[in-house]
């Protein structure tokens, strides 16, 4: 088991009232959770199909309709058996194709994203009511997950393996993953697959440490740090998630999927270059329409604790940058984000 | 002659099954315990996928067989005496799982046991003399009483040890018995069997074994040894435990391996193996190899893999593992005053050597990668912000990401001082220094002497904390420092020195030799400070009227050693 970071309290007193704050807060979330599901509105509702045991996928999703149909499938084929989907407004016909699809129970919202700290407070909700007890993935449309072994094993093989180990959290490290050109210049039709426009990601550096008292890790780097925060990289994005857990209900996310209480959970994830079973979220953010996206985002100022700080990195989308240079490696497959350090087998051989 | 299994299943039945019948319907016996956690329908339901095969049998009595305790001793017991009676033509009985699978023919291990009727193939291994377990107790497992459930009261199991071990209580073994540990599936022949089941001190060894911990690693493993007449200490079923002592589990992916390895049966298998239960329960004679068992080629592959888990990978570094920070990928070489001594020392070096040769990579305003380039291996990023952010993240991820050649850079007072306690403490690093010569900088460039005397008591004053700091007993690092005036009296021999180590050809003549800066007036301008109150020692003593001759490699013979 990893240690906790230097700087928390050795004493048994501090010990106490670190574990008393942590619980209140934990609390404190749960109920922020518990009233935003009077914000929801159930669109379709497939849940009595949930079987014990069922993997289930949580996401919470605004106009996404380009993405929607690769990231169902390979979720499906990752082992996925029930999708619950909070649709927070989208007007791109995302949601009606979703409420057709038979494996998604569907929520619609119009309330704020970031009132609802990103959407996880509605996901909080239904992990509650849905997920207790089941293995969860929490991910965002454009995230997909690569496992080790894929595509010769499957999340349900995970899941057995982490669980023949007492295990209940899995993490993974963000990998952007970005286009040959210009961003916008790529010939990406919506519903093709990302991964056949978006080949580049940034081998390095990555950078972690962990957080004392909410032992939360947090990991920085890659192609966002290089080419949009190298001025300012204490506010680079957070990389690293722990987007599979087999759920509690008294588990809460506290800042997307990036950390959870209880804080032990944190530790399951080490961050790249880490030796224990691990995966990698390819983001594929940056298709062609996410230079207009950006341009909507900054103007909705749902995103980022303090928006106004990153004018400059939406107007750098915006301005449709080419994010390639000659070291950029081209994505292949897992084995060889294992060689580099950014993912891991770990014991499971 | 033939083989029976007795076998334990507690999940997975359906495969339990599948891997039963093809034992039955090789033509051996089978004796199955379910376990008593295991749902009355679903035992039943699985008896009855068996029901038509006669010689298949069920245990009685289901026992409760929690990991760690007695049940799964007793449960073997059962099963064995009700094999032996029923069966008395058998020659050997096997312990298998349920997540057992065969990976060779059965009547090929009918031919392997029958060649060899009296031995009894079960690891079995003194705990003196090697430490056999993988973490957990080793002694205490035969010194101590274990009445509370390691998983369901833990607290109380712990504090019942921490109990014991601090009045120091040791149970008395029973007379003549030597404690031996291995792994729990053996094979053993049936006369070895009836005498351990049949000795007359039993009773005497169960009360005993039923408070040992994990008694199914020890019971048959020390009994065997009293009974025996040959022991073969291994085990034939292949079964891997990572460092925890958590048992491997092998998947369709592993199919390959599994074949190379010979051996009989393997565990765990992952019950949605379909491609291994499909391709290796058959009896087709083609694939008989008549091998000995060679579970080595495994070994070999999970010890390299568990290194891997349990120390890293050198230079790569991981959040868990902090604060430690003694190591990076690969070696590297640090220069310091070699670039303001001599004209393109850079472009020289990486000629000479075949290295990668950086500018000042720490340089406080912009990364001088090698040629200038704005991001390098790895998309390291040339912006000084975001290098001073993680210095040393920065050294350890360039090494890291140009692995299998040598990097070289340099290194001085004027800039980011940060990772010179990392480089002096990393064994992989070779640092040489010219104390001092970063003055000849500040005398070419025409600055007023106020300034001048202010930026060299100041670089002074860094350099000569640097040189402290390297002089400290515990670096790690390949260090050598000269003054200027020392470095001066012989340049070459001192280069060929540090390019001995680093030359990826092996030592190698000097026939290039850099060019010197212009030094003549050098002299002057370090008197000239001295006379304005500051006296630049770390140069060394350098002659006021001294002009250095120019550099010529084959005027000055040097042996090769």
């Amino acid at each position: 088991m990893t240690l906790p970071p230097e700087g928390d309290p050795v004493g048994l007193l501090g010990r106490v009232r670190d574990a008393f704050r942590l619980r209140w807060k934990r609390r404190r979330t749960l109920w922020r959770s518990l009233r935003s599901r009077h914000q929801l509105e159930s669109v379709a509702d497939r849940t009595g199909a949930i079987r014990p045991d069922q993997i289930l996928g949580f996401t919470t999703l605004r106009n996404e309709i380009d993405r929607l149909p690769c990231f169902l499938e390979h979720n499906r084929k990752l082992g996925v058996s029930h999708f619950l989907i909070v649709d927070n407004g989208s007007d791109d016909g995302s949601a009606a194709w979703l409420a057709a699809q038979p494996d998604v129970s569907l929520w619609s919202t119009r309330a704020s994203y970031k009132a609802s700290r990103y959407g996880v407070d509605w996901l909080t909700w239904l992990q509650i009511r849905y997920g207790h007890g089941h293995w969860c993935l929490t991910v965002d449309a454009d995230e997909l997950l690569l496992i080790p072994h894929w595509p010769d094993r499957t999340l349900v093989d995970l899941a057995a393996w982490l669980d023949a180990r007492g295990e209940t959290a899995f993490g993974a490290l963000m990998l952007d993953l970005y286009p040959e050109g210009t961003l916008a210049e790529t010939s990406h039709q919506p519903g093709d697959n990302p991964l056949e426009t978006l080949h580049y990601f940034d081998a390095a550096p990555y950078r972690a440490r962990r957080k004392p008292f909410e032992w939360s890790l947090w990991v920085q780097g890659g192609v966002r740090d290089r080419f949009f925060f190298a001025d300012s990289p204490r506010r680079a994005p957070t990389l690293n998630k722990l987007p599979f857990i087999r759920w509690n209900r008294r588990f809460a996310y506290r800042n997307s999927t990036h950390s959870i209480l209880p804080r032990h959970l944190n530790l399951a994830y080490d961050g790249p270059g880490g030796d224990r079973a691990s995966g990698v979220l390819l983001h594929t953010k940056f298709l062609p329409s996410v230079v207009e996206r950006s341009v909507i985002e900054k103007a909705r100022r749902e995103h980022f604790g303090t928006p106004g700080q990153f004018d400059a990195y939406y107007d750098a989308i915006a301005a449709n940058p080419s994010l390639w240079n000659e070291k950029s490696l081209a994505f292949r497959d897992w084995r060889q984000l294992e060689e580099l350090g950014l993912m891991a087998r770990g014991a499971w051989r | 002659m033939t083989v029976g299994f007795v076998m334990l299943v507690h999940t997975a039945l359906e495969r339990a099954a599948q891997v039963a019948r093809h034992w039955a319907e090789s033509g051996c016996p089978v004796v199955i315990h379910a376990d008593a956690k295991v749902p009355d329908g679903d035992f039943q339901a699985f008896c009855d996928s068996l029901g038509d095969l006669e010689n298949v049998a069920f245990s009685a009595r289901r026992q409760r067989c929690e990991w760690g305790t007695w049940g799964i001793v007793g449960a073997t017991i059962e099963a064995s005496e009700r094999m032996l009676a029923d069966h008395p033509s058998l020659s050997h009985v096997y312990l298998a799982s349920g997540s057992c699978l065969p990976l060779r023919p059965v009547p090929e291990l009918v031919a392997y046991l029958a060649e060899r009727p009296r031995t009894d193939f079960i690891e079995s291994v003194t705990i003196e003399d090697v430490g056999w377990s993988k973490g957990g107790f080793d002694h205490e497992r035969f010194s101590l009483r274990f009445p509370f459930s390691f998983k369901r009261q833990r607290f109380f199991f712990d504090r019942f040890v921490d109990l014991q071990r601090r009045f120091g209580t040791v149970r008395k073994l029973p007379e003549g018995l030597v404690p031996h540990l291995g792994s729990q599936w053996w094979c053993l022949s049936r006369r070895t069997l009836e005498a351990v089941l049949r000795d007359p001190r039993r009773s005497e060894y169960d009360r005993y074994f039923r408070q040992v911990w994990i008694p199914d690693e020890s019971y048959f493993q020390s009994l065997a040894r009293l009974h025996s007449v040959r022991i073969e200490s291994r085990s034939l079923t292949l079964s891997k435990f990572d460092f925890q002592g958590k048992p491997h589990t092998f998947y369709d992916d592993h199919l390959q391996l599994l074949r190379r390895s010979d051996c009989f049966v393997a565990r765990k298998i992952w019950p949605r193996a379909e491609r291994l239960y499909s391709s290796l329960l058959s009896n087709d004679p083609r694939v008989t190899k008549n091998a000995e068992p060679s579970p080595g080629k495994i070994d070999r592959l999970f010890a390299k893999a568990s290194d891997l888990r349990v120390r890293g990978r050198s230079g790569l570094y991981m959040q868990s593992r902090f604060p430690r920070s003694d190591r990076s990928a690969g070696p590297y070489s640090v220069f310091e005053g070699f670039d303001s001594l001599f004209e393109n020392f850079e472009s020289w070096l990486g000629k000479v050597t075949g290295c990668r040769v950086h500018g000042h990579l720490y340089n406080p305003s912009r990364v001088e990668f090698s040629g200038g380039e704005k991001t390098y291996n790895g998309c390291l990023s040339d912006s000084a912000r975001l290098r001073d952010y993680n210095p040393c993240g920065f050294l350890t991820g360039l090494l890291w990401n140009t692995r299998g050649e040598r990097q070289c850079f340099m290194f001085g007072p004027a800039d980011n001082q940060y990772p010179q306690v990392f480089m002096a403490g990393d064994p992989n690093a070779q640092i040489s220094v010219i104390t001092g010569a970063w003055a000849i900088g500040l005398y070419r460039t025409n600055i007023t002497s106020e300034v001048v005397r202010k930026e060299a008591a100041r670089l002074q004053r860094i350099e000569h904390a640097h040189v402290e700091l390297l002089r400290e007993r515990w670096t790690k690092a390949q260090i050598r420092i000269w003054t200027l005036a020392e470095f001066i009296e012989a340049p070459m021999d001192n280069l060929q020195e540090i390019l001995d180590e680093i030359s990826l050809n092996g030592p190698r003549r000097l026939t290039e030799a850099p060019r010197l800066m212009d030094l003549s007036g050098f002299g002057q301008f370090l008197q000239q400070l001295k006379n304005d109150g500051m006296n630049l020692h770390m140069a060394g003593d350098f002659p006021v009227g001294h002009t250095p001759a120019p550099l010529n490699p084959t005027a000055r013979p040097y042996l090769v050693k």
